[in-house]
């Protein structure tokens, strides 16, 4: 919320500065390039800074002493060749991360919801799907991923239960859902919290049952709001399909390990890096511009 | 033998320790509009809230055409249907046109297909001003229009009882009128009201009845004019007293 009266504490005596005095708007938060008082002075001092500063950073890398020696940084980790030669190999398998973080995702939104309206649902008889929700998301958030996805793929195969697929890709897929699908859902519960229980009051009092309300009212609000903090969940879930890799899958960093291990050469760890970063990068960008339209919208007045 | 349209028995309601209904007892005929005046936190809204059973009460009965509404087993939602209130913050969908907020209690609680809602939801908009208002979201209108949208919303359901939350306070001055005369021109056409209200000249002007509440009880009632000039209790006329020295009558 635009808060401007927001109390500052400001140690006493401070000279000159007024702890309620008005920001301008955007002003809470350095900008990126300079900003303050005289604009066009600060903007030149921050590129000349910012060249300045990148520029020792380099040469400090290129002229360290193992940076180009025989078998140095240079050659072992962007070595054009070798880059050009595991690029495609390492590509080919990365389609297998792509279709399982897709997969999970989908997964994860929908069980997801279900453990946050569990998890909202009122009244005494309830209690044991709200104490079984609360349970899971705190277990589950408190596991790291790489182990649920240990346990599960060697685990469950190991079982060789009926009517279940013995793939390590099916279970690396359920590893990360159960992993995600906590932290989504306590993203979808602050979405649901945040909308007015007038709302519900509204659609009750015109005779909507209290899950026509939640499908209806509550929840296309509560998703409208929590799309920011549900892509970065997101991401962070396609960043970590690469721990599928630990079950010996052959997807983009095994395929760039098993290259690696081949050739001597590191360079397939930084092709694979490129690729996320192409794929997540604008991702990151695009939910950093939904936020801050939202703020815009919210100090504008207009609902969010 | 005709039943009342409402009927309120020594109902009492608390929030933890503050007792904010002390048995109160209303009765409300057909066609009547009751309007409810007394300061902030006297149990008006409350009184409202309870008999749209939004909220369970803790003692007493509540009876709708001669039907225990508060009894165990009645279904809520189908007495909810039969019940609207408008609120004072409006509370219109804020992600739906305005013709999605009054459609969607028809289509998914009624049943009636789009067509059939999106027509009487026409016929209702264009009777309260709104006819081109229809495809606008409700951020984008004054709060007059957005109060009026919300008593069209109620009555989309037809319903036989409405309950109007002072659904003026939150407006400007200048818009207050027009929300005024929509209830008037609904008191004109028959429809059963109960007002909880701060605007004396309109309660005056309009009910059939005045209730005075004080804390959590109905002290005095009876016709506006008996309660306005020659009101028998002392908190009554304590009360109205206030209301004149500040200039609101």
């Amino acid at each position: 919320m635009g808060d401007p009266g927001r109390e500052v504490s400001v140690p006493k005596g401070t000279p000159g500065v007024d702890p309620r005095a008005p920001m301008p708007p955007g002003s809470r938060s350095p900008k990126l390039l300079g900003g303050g008082v005289d604009g066009r002075r600060s903007v030149w001092v921050a590129v000349l800074s910012t060249i300045l500063f990148f520029a020792v950073a380099a040469i400090l890398i290129v002229r360290s002493p193992g940076w180009s020696s025989d078998a140095g940084v240079r050659q072992q980790f962007f070595d054009a060749a070798e880059f050009r030669y595991s690029l495609p190999k390492i590509l080919d398998k990365f389609w297998r991360n792509v279709f399982i973080f897709c997969v999970a995702e989908v997964l994860v939104l929908a069980f997801a919801l279900l453990l946050a309206v569990m998890r909202s649902l009122p009244g005494a008889v309830f209690t044991p799907l709200r104490v079984l929700s609360n349970a899971y998301t705190i277990l589950f958030r408190g596991l790291p991923t790489i182990l649920v996805i240990a346990i599960l793929g060697f685990g469950m195969p190991a079982l060789q239960l009926q009517g279940l697929p013995n793939s390590d890709i099916f279970w690396a897929i359920i590893a990360l859902v159960l992993v995600y699908s906590a932290y989504v859902a306590e993203v979808y519960r602050a979405g649901i919290e945040s909308i007015h229980p007038s709302q519900a009051a509204a659609a009750r009092s015109l005779g909507l049952t209290r899950g026509q309300a939640m499908r209806h009212v509550i929840l296309p609000q509560a998703v409208r709001r929590v799309v920011p903090p549900l892509m970065n969940d997101f991401i962070g879930l396609q960043k970590d399909s690469a721990l599928v890799a630990f079950l010996g899958l052959t997807e983009g960093l095994r395929q760039a390990q098993i290259i690696t291990a081949n050739d001597f050469n590191f360079t397939p760890y930084v092709a694979l890096a490129l690729v996320y970063v192409v794929i997540t990068v604008p991702q990151v960008l695009f939910v950093d511009w939904l936020v801050k339209r939202d703020q815009n919208r919210r100090q504008s007045g207009g609902v969010a | 033998m005709s039943d009342a349209t409402l009927r309120v028995e020594g109902v009492q309601k608390r929030f933890g320790d503050l007792e904010v209904l002390r048995g109160v007892d209303l009765l409300v005929d057909d066609h009547e509009v009751v309007c409810l005046i007394g300061a902030s936190g006297s149990g008006k809204s409350t009184l409202l809230r309870c008999i749209d059973l939004l909220e369970p009460i803790d003692a007493g009965r509540i009876l709708i055409e001669g039907v225990d509404v508060t009894a165990a087993g009645v279904d809520h939602n189908a007495v909810r249907r039969s019940i609207g209130i408008v609120f004072q913050s409006f509370n219109l969908f804020p992600h739906m046109s305005v013709r999605r907020n009054v459609t969607l209690a028809p289509r998914k609680v009624l049943g009636l297909s789009e067509a059939d809602a999106g027509e009487r939801a026409d016929e209702l908009l264009s009777r309260f001003g709104l006819q081109d208002k229809s495809e606008e979201f409700p951020d984008r209108l004054s709060g007059g229009q957005q109060q009026r949208v919300a008593i069209v919303r109620a009555l989309a359901m037809r319903p036989q009882l409405l309950l109007l939350d002072e659904v003026t306070s939150a407006l400007d001055p200048v818009l207050v009128a027009e929300v005024l005369d929509a209830i008037r021109e609904l008191a004109g056409q028959g429809m059963t009201m109960v007002i909880a209200t701060h605007e004396m000249g309109f309660a005056r002007d309009i009910a059939s009845r005045v209730c005075f509440l004080n804390d959590g009880a109905i002290v005095e009632q009876g016709e506006p004019d008996q309660i306005f000039t020659k009101p028998t209790q002392p908190e009554t006329r304590v009360f109205l007293d206030r209301i004149i020295a500040a200039g609101r009558m």
